[in-house]
């Protein structure tokens, strides 16, 4: 075993999990807050995410086609995209609640869950269809700016890429926003109180509905700011891409304890740093014979160990039964 | 009384509707139909080349069904998507099998479809010729019914190791494989004869992933090998090689034909411009006799033909041949007879001349080894062969 290789890849293997983890954390807010007021998994918010990166995807493309990816600036091109794709999903996943989940919402814990697996799998083959009709293609290729892979060099062997720059940047103004949000406003307050009880709060005045709506539009709006990014970071994409990342996604969020917005952030740091070390360091640690491919079974193993030693989750409380 | 005047009128019609095609078609029709299928991925991440195995295999059909109408057949084909998944290849065969009419099947485009796919065809020894598919095992189980018309991965993979010691000259190589039976056995093949010559492999490693290669390319990195090798598809080696680049890894790139795709370059663009790939499929540029071919095909599709578009060509001409063959004399057509014929076929096709061994392999495949040379994906029929060679399939183990 070469240990000097070990030790010298650490912080490279270090700095792309973070970057993955940021990933993550920002599609496990979909999940998380929907848990937090509904007591739901949404299953649909891998396509909510997936959705959100052809439309950035698109967004970039049309703008290539005007001649914008040379003339402008690709932080502003890429800000364009994020805001769009953004609003896109955050649209998408309110439209999502509003037709397949409303409707349900007082029937048992399983109906809204089968609910949200058909509209999953209708979205993957709505984007399908859509692409192939527009495009007549399935991978979707990010256009290509130089600057964003130009690499910052912090050693001659650790480098970091401007992308993976920008991808840590944006997470962080948008976990920072999502958290002023849900705990200095009026509205994070209403939606906090929707949480907590909805009768108690539709006697205080609040629009209930409203609330929920508002829940999934912002964390439909994270999952698409996230799916940009993926685009950007990874640049190819088709209409099941979303559904490992998804996968991923929730259990971080599971892992950080659900219903708990610091802790998907937590989740999806681990779930990603772990999964970049499992990648890089298995086959070097066990002489090749353990490869990247265990990277998953090595995420998924510390998930049931959480489960079962701290089934909250690493910072979760536990849920009150309601009444 | 209208109504009953109705229903006799109905009842004339219908009369009618029965004697009127068979007066007309009696004489073209007496002998039924005959269908020839295709499989290969229509859609999904390797459309790209599973459709011009479908448009090769049905410009054949199209252009020489002319025999088989004049003997009284009705001559259809039949294009069916395996989506590039074993579980739906072997559905689709049922369903082929089960049809009495399908004679013939030309495809797959993955070893790993073809493979479970054939055991079903062969219940019925209904025959398949494979355009595209090189993993040993097609042929090495022995069956009367599987031929192919490509080379083998246990020659493309000494093609490419030769190619990177000989004329590379690398010393040290990482190889990256998808874990399919294609994919992770022409990478072994690979490293076992790269090992043999000197070369150093650094790492062997088997991935899934298709979007986030950063864990895999780190330690590749720090090792810093001349080359690397992806045993694999284009629509998971473009955006590895891609991200290798961007990473900063200066290896050069090399793969297996999986990466024969024009949308090699449209994901990878620049990356993998210089790149080197081994090939069972020759450009169109290195088969004197495809040029009508090429020409035929972009006046019909409006496109280039893909690789394995004229193998496939050359399959359903096979297939045509020897479904004549098994006509002949007015003789019912039957499955068996097709399989047989297919066999003892010879033929100078536009990708050369074809004949089988005992165990379905062609005699004398062809090998290549390609450079990319641009970024545009309309040039990729203009990469440059640097090395060709015609090898014979190893013989029979048992």
């Amino acid at each position: 075993m070469d240990v000097d290789l070990l030790i010298g890849i650490f912080p490279q293997v270090l700095l792309d999990g973070i970057t993955l983890g940021f990933m993550y954390a920002l599609i496990a807010l979909g999940y998380t807050m929907v848990y937090g007021v509904l007591e739901f998994i949404n299953f649909a918010h891998s396509e909510i995410f997936i959705l959100g990166s052809f439309v950035g995807a698109e967004v970039l493309l049309g703008l290539q086609a005007r001649g914008a990816v040379e003339a402008w600036s690709p932080f502003l091109l890429v800000l364009v995209a994020l805001l769009v794709g953004m609003l896109a999903s955050g649209l998408l996943a309110a439209g999502v609640e509003r037709v397949a989940y409303r409707p349900l919402r007082n029937a048992p814990r399983l109906i809204p869950l089968i609910s949200a697996i058909g509209v999953s799998f209708f979205l993957q083959d709505a984007i399908r269809l859509f692409e192939s009709l527009w495009r007549n293609a399935f991978n979707i290729v990010y256009p290509p700016m130089d600057v964003m892979n130009e690499r910052f060099e912090l050693t001659p062997t650790i480098d970091i890429s401007v992308k993976s720059l920008v991808v840590i940047g944006a997470s962080l103004l948008m976990l920072w926003g999502l958290h002023s949000l849900v705990n200095r406003t009026k509205i994070g307050k209403a939606i906090r109180a929707v949480a907590e009880d909805q009768a108690a709060a539709s006697l205080m005045g609040i629009n209930v509905n409203r609330m929920i709506s508002l829940t999934f539009l912002i964390g439909g709006a994270m999952g698409g700011g996230a799916g940009v990014l993926f685009g950007v970071q990874y640049s190819l994409i088709n209409p099941y891409t979303g559904f490992i990342p998804g996968l991923k996604a929730f259990t971080a969020a599971v892992l950080g304890g659900i219903g708990n917005i610091p802790g998907a952030m937590l989740g999806g740091l681990v779930l990603g740093i772990l999964e970049a070390f499992g990648a890089s360091y298995l086959s070097l640690l066990t002489g090749g014979a353990f490869g990247a491919e265990y990277k998953d079974i090595l995420a998924f193993s510390i998930l049931i160990l959480i489960l079962i030693f701290r089934p909250k989750g690493l910072l979760g409380e536990v849920v009150r039964e309601r009444a | 009384m209208t109504t009953f005047r109705f229903r006799h009128a109905l009842t004339a019609l219908a009369i009618a509707a029965l004697l009127l095609p068979a007066t007309a078609q009696v004489v073209a029709q007496s002998k039924g139909t005959i269908k020839i299928a295709s499989q290969s991925p229509l859609s999904g991440g390797q459309a790209a080349l599973g459709e011009g195995i479908k448009l090769g295999a049905q410009l054949a059909v199209e252009k020489l069904k002319g025999n088989l109408e004049k003997m009284g057949y009705k001559v259809e084909f039949v294009p069916f998507d395996d989506q590039a998944k074993p579980d739906v290849g072997v559905a689709n065969a049922k369903n082929i099998i089960s049809d009495k009419d399908i004679m013939a099947v030309i495809g797959h485009l993955n070893s790993g479809v073809a493979i479970p796919s054939s055991e079903v065809y062969k219940e019925v020894n209904v025959v398949m010729i494979s355009p595209a598919n090189t993993n040993p095992v097609v042929t090495d189980r022995g069956y009367p019914n599987v031929n192919r018309v490509c080379g083998r991965d246990d020659v493309q993979g000494v093609v490419g190791s030769e190619f990177a010691h000989g004329t590379m000259k690398v010393k040290s190589a990482a190889i990256v494989h998808d874990k399919t039976q294609y994919g992770q056995s022409i990478a072994e093949f690979f490293k076992a004869d790269a090992e043999k010559k000197g070369i150093k492999v650094v790492a062997f490693e088997g991935t899934e992933e298709k979007s986030n290669f950063d864990p895999i390319l780190t330690p590749i990195k720090a090792k810093n090998p001349d080359v690397i090798y992806f045993g694999g598809i284009y629509d998971q080696g473009a955006p590895f090689f891609k991200q290798a680049r961007e990473k900063g890894i200066k290896a050069k790139f090399m793969g297996p034909d999986g990466m024969d795709s024009s949308d090699l370059t449209k994901i990878a663009g620049k990356s993998v411009v210089g790149m080197n790939y081994t090939s069972a499929a020759g450009p169109a540029s290195a088969l004197p006799k495809a040029k009508a071919f090429v020409d035929e095909f972009k006046k019909k599709f409006g496109k280039n033909p893909e690789p394995y578009a004229a193998e496939a060509y050359d399959a359903a001409t096979i297939a045509i041949k020897a479904i004549e063959e098994a006509a002949k004399g007015g003789k019912k057509v039957t499955r068996e007879d097709v399989s047989t014929a297919v066999r003892k076929a010879k033929l100078s096709g536009i990708t050369g001349e074809i004949a089988f061994d005992s165990k379905g392999d062609r005699l004398k495949a062809q090998y290549f080894v390609l450079t990319v040379v641009s970024d545009d994906p309309a040039k990729w029929g203009d990469n440059k062969i640097v090395k060709q060679l015609t090898i014979a399939p190893p013989a029979a183990k048992k």
